[in-house]
């Protein structure tokens, strides 16, 4: 149980965190600080400022934790905090890049569900080469690739398929066949991180091209059907299977 | 996503909770989520008792619900009674806390539910049985919050002195810390895998 004044934000790295559990900062440890700053350059605190990321909020002295989940804390640049949860319900955040099912077209605009509470709007200028006369050719129904440029709490999202230099850099419609399905958000930061196990595994089981939104969507293709399933499956499953029971459904797969 | 609450004896719900998700206009609220409780008992249609443990679960999750992060949407929490056997009340605010933990939604406290039973020769009894509620004089149920153990909702059922609630109060916050101590423990369970 946290007590009342707080534990430190150290201590609790790599540690499981309740909403409610109160952490300090380095530089608040023996003082009460009420209606004081917070100094990020007195004594032996780090330089630069700190990030407060999500599952975290700022409360008075110190950090209060909304979300369970473990905490995790990067050094570099003045440093940053935040907690790791798992969570299946998505809420759009500017600049993820996300899958959104095109599920209307109003005038200019196409509305994509991409999972959240609100559809995003997309306009049909935000794809690479594309102008008033020459449209894209989006149906309703089509998978679009995009980033969000607004999103916030008070505002609809809105996407785009082009980066800032107008470039499409990989966003865009998603082409023909494959599959889509849905799994938890963690899952997909997992597969994301650089050098992943998962992904490199099975891409010496079969050829395949993957896309994965930040929503908790992946769409998958691979040369047939059997084998498309055959990944949709693995990778569903690969959330609850240890590395261990992963290598050993892959070796069997590998060997028929 | 669907989590079973086991209270003392054979009492469990079920909980589910969907959201933040898109509200219907005449229900969104301009600035905060809208909560809306859902309870079903075991048999028959749900009646005013229900209706009025909504309302109870419903304000105690408004009060730690940070309802801000989330304006104009709607999250729903369903809960189902399996079986009946004694501190309903408490059972459901343990599975309503454990609903909005396991959603990830944003909370700014962790809350429990404890009844007391004040037996007609005084003492009191935690987490009574439907039988020990019924010979009880009174049963008094309270939602804890886990920050300073703050009482977020009260509910009495018979008739007791302003000493015995506070009596009932003090052995109620401390047995909420046993329960605090349960969900970091199921917690922790969930997160050893991965």
């Amino acid at each position: 149980m946290a007590a009342e004044r707080g534990t430190a934000a150290e201590a609790l790295v790599g540690q499981v965190v309740l909403p409610g559990d109160l952490l300090l900062l380095p530089a608040h440890y023996d003082e009460d600080a009420e209606g004081e700053r917070l100094q990020l350059s007195a004594g032996t605190a780090p330089q630069g400022r700190l990030l407060c990321g999500p599952g975290l909020r700022r409360s008075g002295a110190g950090l209060l934790v909304t979300k369970c989940g473990l905490l995790r804390h990067r050094p570099g640049g003045g440093g940053a905090y935040w907690v790791d949860s798992q969570q299946k319900r998505y809420v759009p955040v500017k600049g993820d890049h996300v899958i959104g099912i095109v599920t209307a077209k109003a005038g200019d605009v196409f509305r994509l569900d991409v999972g959240g509470s609100e559809p995003a709007s997309l306009s049909y200028l935000a794809f690479e080469g594309a102008t008033k006369r020459n449209r894209p050719n989006v149906q309703v129904g089509d998978l679009i690739y995009g980033q969000f440029v607004v999103a916030n709490k008070d505002m609809e999202p809105e996407m785009v398929c082009i980066d800032s230099s107008g470039k499409s850099s990989g966003m865009g419609i998603i082409g023909q066949d494959g599959f889509l399905f849905k799994v938890s958000l963690g899952l997909i930061r997992k597969l994301l991180a650089p050098k992943c196990e998962i992904i490199q595994e099975l891409s010496q089981l079969y050829p395949f091209e993957m896309v994965l939104g930040m929503n908790g969507r992946i769409w998958v293709k691979a040369k047939t059907v059997q084998q498309t399933l055959i990944i949709v499956n693995i990778l569903e499953a690969c959330e609850y299977m240890t590395a261990e029971q992963r290598k050993q459904a892959l070796a069997k797969l590998s060997g028929n | 996503r669907a989590l079973l609450s086991v209270c003392p004896g054979d009492t469990s719900v079920l909980a589910g909770l969907y959201g933040p998700a898109e509200a219907k206009i005449s229900k969104e609220l301009p600035d905060r989520a809208a909560l809306e409780v859902l309870l079903r008992p075991k048999v028959g249609l749900p009646g005013v008792l229900e209706r009025s443990r909504e309302q109870l679960l419903r304000q105690t999750c408004e009060a730690v619900l940070l309802g801000v992060l989330h304006p104009r949407t709607a999250i729903s929490l369903v809960l189902q009674v399996l079986s009946d056997a004694g501190s309903l009340l408490s059972c459901c605010l343990n599975a309503a806390c454990m609903a909005l933990l396991d959603a990830g939604l944003p909370l700014a406290a962790l809350f429990c539910g404890v009844t007391c039973a004040l037996q007609p020769d005084g003492t009191i009894l935690l987490d009574p049985t439907a039988r020990q509620e019924q010979e009880a004089r009174a049963v008094l149920t309270f939602a804890i919050a886990s920050r300073e153990r703050k009482v977020l909702m009260a509910t009495t059922k018979g008739s007791c002195s302003v000493e015995e609630m506070q009596q009932c109060l003090a052995a109620a916050q401390s047995a909420a810390s046993t329960i605090f101590q349960f969900y970091r423990d199921s917690v922790r369970r969930r997160y050893s895998k991965c």
